[in-house]
């Protein structure tokens, strides 16, 4: 029985049953579209190793670039700490939080977009179920489980050279500010992504996305000088990409841990600013709903 | 003689009408393909920052300064802007596979011809916007430059531009008409991607890859996409070598010329059209 079969036959119920049958099961409903994609991919089996062969081949090229460098120096800036396997540590974050952000809404904040321009979201529209919600897990691409996996492997890699066994707690603390850091990534694509009812197509704003992203993948301590400190404190506190892997990298990399009380600001504004991204990222997307004007007739 | 020029000229001119539709498009889309050397900036810093102070002095990566590192970054934008075709094998393929390449075979046009003016037109167009945000980027970070090369290694400079645009071109018109074969190239054209943007110096200046690795993939064709124009502006290849390596690129662009023109040749031999 379909959704919008349920939701008819339940009109002759008294009200307060009525709002329990025609309220969806969020959980159930992301387990079948995380089936349906399954199902998708392992019918176009040919397409799906494509793909993940293609995210293996542009991790390993990029892990061999920093391979190169870390030939010719020990660290990414002097007295910074980011030695060549804490670094690695850091691309591993940088890998598991791209991998998660592509698992989970990269196609679908595209698919949004396209929604809005050919007019296809009249039909997100009539469904019973929060539009937001469903224009953001529609599609689950498995592909990108790749990184997921190579992140895993770089990081134990990375851990075993440096002898290192994290405790419980930091790996609690990796796991929270990986989810803040794919929060953070979600607010701002899913906002860009947003632009659209106002644009009509945005490519260079996805275009924009991916430039804007590019900062999150270095540590902040590169970023120092006349115009590196202005860039810092820009993408740390107004659009801030830049604790996205920082934080959480940190706490992964013993040497890096927060220790004084100063240091643990950082991670408390990553909370602040996960949860704020989140809300503005809804109220955004819901004026972007209320100026939608559908493009057909 | 005359009509066949007429032909070429208006085919070129029809071409750059085309392209001129997407200007503002264009010009946005060539600004923000800067943004990344921001962070490639920041990045050599630290490393320069690292080996300096960690290194006893030395002030050099594989024989390149911070500069030369920042200035071989966007001396590889132009030579990418000449060498890069985007979507020209996945279009050839494409007609191929649709059959709409029919039309080469029953007009009076030359398959390869025709494309070769369709990028002509392409690039032209694109020099001419681009050069607005080339030129305020380039005039922004003009410190990091060592100055304009002398005549006859600007000359090198511009001929190894041409020729980069030329071998780019075969070398994706010879993968695409492989589509005569396999009507789906996409493997082979992620492959090719992967090479071409690892090999070709891209990411980083070829002297940085040790020993053999080196070795091996200068042996390839790859490197005069990118690498070689800028090593020349920078005055890393020069006297024999200089020539040499000119004379190699000529080769591999005269190389992949043959190997188009016999893909087309052998290919249209193999190809069946169905439909109307």
């Amino acid at each position: 029985m379909t959704t919008a079969q349920r939701t008819f036959e339940s009109a002759g119920l008294p009200p307060a049953m009525r709002r329990a049958s025609e309220r969806p099961h969020y959980l159930r409903v992301l387990a079948t579209f995380a089936r349906n994609s399954l199902i998708r991919d392992m019918t176009f089996r040919a397409n799906f190793l494509m793909e993940t062969a293609t995210s293996l081949g542009w991790l390993a090229m990029n892990l061999t670039f920093y391979v190169v460098v870390f030939h010719y120096t020990p660290m990414l800036g002097a007295g910074t700490g980011w030695g060549k396997h804490e670094f690695f540590l850091f691309l591993a974050t940088t890998y598991l939080i791209n991998g998660l952000v592509q698992l989970l809404f990269m196609t679908n904040a595209d698919e949004f977009s396209e929604m809005i321009r050919t007019g296809s979201l009249d039909f997100a529209l009539f469904k019973p179920i929060d539009t937001q919600f469903l224009v953001s897990f529609q599609r689950i691409e498995w592909s990108s489980l790749t990184n997921v996996a190579f992140a895993g492997a770089l990081a134990t890699y990375a851990l075993g050279r440096l002898g290192y066994v994290p405790s419980v707690v930091s790996c609690g603390l990796y796991a929270l500010y990986v989810a803040c850091g794919v929060a953070i990534f979600y607010s701002l694509m899913i906002s860009l992504a947003s632009a659209s009812v106002w644009l009509g197509r945005n490519q260079a704003v996805y275009d924009f996305w991916f430039y804007l992203s590019n900062f999150a993948r270095y540590p902040r301590e590169i970023f120092q000088g006349r115009v590196g400190s202005p860039l810092r404190w820009l993408f740390t506190f107004v659009v801030p990409v830049l604790v996205v892997v920082n934080v959480p990298a940190r706490f992964l990399v013993r040497s890096l841990a927060p220790r004084s009380a100063g240091e643990w600001m950082l991670p408390l504004f990553t909370l602040g600013m996960a949860a704020a991204g989140i809300c503005i990222s809804r109220w955004l997307f819901n004026r972007a709903l209320a100026s939608y004007r559908s493009a057909s007739s | 003689m005359l009509a066949r020029a007429g032909i070429w000229w208006t085919i070129l001119s029809i071409s750059i009408e085309e392209r001129l539709v997407y200007r503002g498009d264009f010009a946005l889309g060539t600004l923000m393909r800067f943004l990344p050397i921001v962070t490639q900036i920041f990045l050599w810093k630290a490393v320069f920052s690292a080996v300096e102070t960690l290194g006893s002095g030395v002030d050099r990566v594989a024989g390149y300064s911070y500069h030369d590192f920042i200035a071989y970054y966007l001396l590889t934008m132009v030579s990418r802007a000449f060498s890069s075709m985007p979507g020209l094998a996945s279009g050839i393929t494409r007609d191929i596979r649709s059959g709409a390449v029919k039309k080469y075979l029953t007009q009076p046009v030359d398959l390869i011809g025709f494309l070769f003016l369709y990028r002509v037109a392409h690039k032209l167009v694109y020099y001419a916007i681009a050069v607005v945000p080339f030129a305020a980027v380039f005039y922004l970070l003009r410190s990091y430059f060592p100055g304009w090369p002398h005549g006859p290694t600007f000359a090198a400079y511009v001929a190894s531009l041409l020729l980069a645009f030329l071998l780019g071109f075969f070398m994706e018109v010879t993968l695409g008409l492989l589509g005569f074969w396999f009507l789906e190239i996409s493997s082979l054209l992620f492959i090719y991607m992967l090479l071409s943007y690892f090999c070709s110096g891209h990411m980083f200046p070829l002297d940085m890859l040790p020993g053999m690795w080196g070795q091996a993939i200068k042996a390839a064709p790859f490197q005069y996409l990118a690498y070689f124009p800028s090593a020349i502006f920078l005055g890393k290849v020069a006297g024999a070598e200089l020539l040499r390596g000119l004379a190699t690129q000529l080769a591999w662009v005269a190389a992949f010329m043959i190997a188009a023109r016999l893909a087309f040749c052998f290919g249209v031999r193999h190809y069946s059209g169905f439909g109307g």
